[in-house]
């Protein structure tokens, strides 16, 4: 145990996801011997992001206005909306320059160990968006793109279940060839473009 | 395949230990407490990445070390592939290939091949349906490395489905409805995956069945016939024949329907207990002495000989697959009598690897002594 404060920023680095506390205790030492120009930098970030960006009021993802760029993109199909977990899955779908559709962020999949059900996750949100007609066009295809692993499968599943009887909606999965049990962001970009193309009806 | 060399960094008792091995038979000698069984630990662990003798890892460093290291260089058909591992407790393990990192640890199933005798084998026998369930997961796994993912998949979809069982289950105790939607999906995932795992366990006792009864017979030709059996807690809508010699070959689609519909027969029950009534982790595989089960009426000479048995027919199966696994006999002859030794030295002797543990060299019947190490204070040496 340190004293004061250095314990408090190692404990509050430590909560942080992958962060283990070696890993803690030397990033709080980095920032101890640090140019005090370096760390108000840091600190005046890390107050930008909880009050300056917010979620968008469509699709969920992180966004510096009430509506994020991809939705505000008039280059965007409006008519295909792909689901992802996270709002890291947008960029890495984004990366893969092969989709030109929008953008669901569930903010999680069902995981009952965790607590998470589907009352926890934007999935309201995504039934009331596929009935709005928004400039003239409706939503037809909606792709999965949640991790294919357990918690990912079963999300899919159920978010299939609730789309099947939406009249004239294609409801598509990434196509397999992701590595099972992994993590929609560390696909790499080739293997999650060809996904992508590759796409199945469910 | 053989092991062509063994060398361990702060594995266990071993600060370190460096060991040129050949193909046919070797033997380890040395004194109670000598470091034997954790070197045969060490090449069990690259075949399977557990051990055979503990569940987790920290065990397995050397007190005081922060990590221990596993290197075998295996050869299989005339090809050498160096396997290294890297374990610290608490942490995904590190795997490399020929010195390129795996993506992950799971990657080196299936390089080396072992089949495994322990006196912790007992438990097979003895031991609760758990032990027998993960023998037959483990033989599947070392037929088929991919299966390592479903066995993982199954058992993530059974936690799952646990944790909302528990929690619809006690929303409707509070009165509020539970949200069943979600349930459907968590069974459908399960019998799925379910569907799968009993399949290929049926199948393969049906292959492990007469090469289990024909290494009973010939450890113990005195003694009355042994028999294995699936029991599946589908019971009877098992179909006919899953599981049997010559039977046909399960069906996993026609399985996952029926472990559906068992499944909602249970519903109620499952949401008041908060368990999952239904699939193959409650299963069991069966040992039968004559018209007996071998748990609870086998002797101790008997019992000892089924589990043997049952690793012999797993060589077998292995062996009928075109691989020819190492087999480790650790510390297994002083418990057989001098016949039994016999018939084991005999078709341990065919193997194309086998590495044996004893504390004296006289419980060794001779044809198996070919190659000898003398293990002790810490190292071991090559003596004939
Ligand atoms: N993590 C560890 N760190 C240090 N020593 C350990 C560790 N785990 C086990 N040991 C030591 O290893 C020894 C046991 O080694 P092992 O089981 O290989 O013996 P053995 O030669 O097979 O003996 P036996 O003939 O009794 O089967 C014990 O003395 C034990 O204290
Ligand atoms: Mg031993
Ligand atoms: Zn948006």
């Amino acid at each position: 145990m340190y004293e004061g404060p250095v314990q408090d920023l190692i404990d509050e680095l430590g909560r942080l996801p992958g962060v283990g506390p070696k890993s803690a205790q030397r990033i709080a030492f980095h920032l101890l011997a640090a140019e005090p120009a370096d760390v108000t930098r840091l600190q005046e970030v890390l107050q930008k992001v909880k009050e300056g960006i917010q979620f968008c009021d469509v699709c969920g993802n992180v966004s510096e206005e009430t509506t994020c760029r991809i939705c505000r993109d008039p280059r965007r199909d409006l008519s295909v909306v792909c689901v992802v977990e996270e709002p890291k899955d947008v960029l890495a779908i984004e990366r893969t320059r092969e989709f030109k559709g929008r953008y669901h962020v569930l903010g999680g999949a069902l995981d009952p160990l965790s607590g998470v059900g589907p009352d926890q996750l934007r999935i309201r949100e995504l039934l009331s968006r596929i009935g709005t007609t928004l400039d003239g066009v409706d939503i037809t295809e909606i792709i999965i793109a949640t991790d294919p692993n357990t918690e990912g499968e079963a999300t899919a599943t159920y978010l299939m279940r609730m789309l099947k009887d939406f009249p004239g909606l294609t409801v598509t999965r990434l196509a397999s060839g992701l590595p099972m049990g992994g993590d929609l962001e560390f696909a790499d970009e080739l293997t999650l473009g060809r996904a992508l193309s590759g796409r199945r009806a469910m | 395949m053989y092991v062509r060399h063994l060398q361990v960094t702060d594995f266990r008792s071993w600060a370190h230990a460096d060991v040129p091995l050949e193909p046919g038979p070797s033997v380890l000698i040395g004194a109670n407490g000598q470091g034997k069984t954790n070197l045969v630990e060490a090449i069990g662990y690259v075949a399977t990445l557990s051990s055979h003798r503990v569940a987790t890892d920290a065990p397995l460093v050397r007190i005081g070390a922060p990590r221990a290291v596993v290197r075998t260089a295996v050869v299989h058909s005339g090809r050498e592939l160096l396997v290294e591992l890297e374990i610290t407790p608490g942490k995904a393990n590190r795997a490399r290939i020929n010195r390129a990192p795996a993506g992950k640890p799971r990657d080196v199933l299936g390089i080396l091949r072992t089949v495994l005798f322990a006196p912790e084998d007992l438990a097979l026998v003895r031991g609760d349906p758990g032990e027998r369930r993960r023998f037959a997961d483990d033989l599947l796994v070392a037929r088929t490395p991919r299966l390592a993912g479903l066995r993982s998949d199954y058992e993530r979809v059974l936690k799952q489905r646990g944790a909302l069982l528990k929690s619809s289950g006690a929303a409707r105790r509070a009165g509020r409805g539970g949200d069943i939607s979600t349930l459907e999906v968590w069974d459908g995932h399960l019998a799925r995956h379910g569907a799968q795992l009993l399949a290929y366990r049926l199948n393969l006792v049906a292959d492990l069945e007469p090469l289990v009864a024909a290494a009973y017979a010939g450890v113990a030709p005195e003694s009355r016939p042994a028999q294995i059996r699936y029991r599946s807690t589908l019971g009877a809508d098992l179909p006919e024949g899953y599981g049997v010699p010559g039977g046909p070959r399960a069906d996993a689609e026609q399985l996952e329907t029926l472990l559906l519909e068992s499944m909602a027969k249970v519903r109620s029950q499952e949401l008041d207990r908060g368990v999952c009534l239904v699939g193959p982790h409650r299963d069991d595989v069966e040992l039968i002495l004559g018209d007996a089960p071998a748990k609870g009426y086998a002797s101790h000479g008997e019992s000892w000989s089924f589990a043997l048995a049952l690793r012999l027919g797993a060589y077998e199966v292995l062996r009928g697959d075109g691989v020819e696994p190492v087999l480790v006999l650790d510390d297994v002859f002083a418990e057989l009598d001098r016949r039994r030794r016999q018939r084991l030295a005999t078709v341990a002797a065919a193997a194309e690897q086998v590495l044996v543990t004893a504390a004296v060299a006289e419980d060794v019947p001779a044809e198996l002594d070919a190659v000898r190490y003398d293990v002790g204070e810490g190292e071991i040496h090559r003596v004939r």
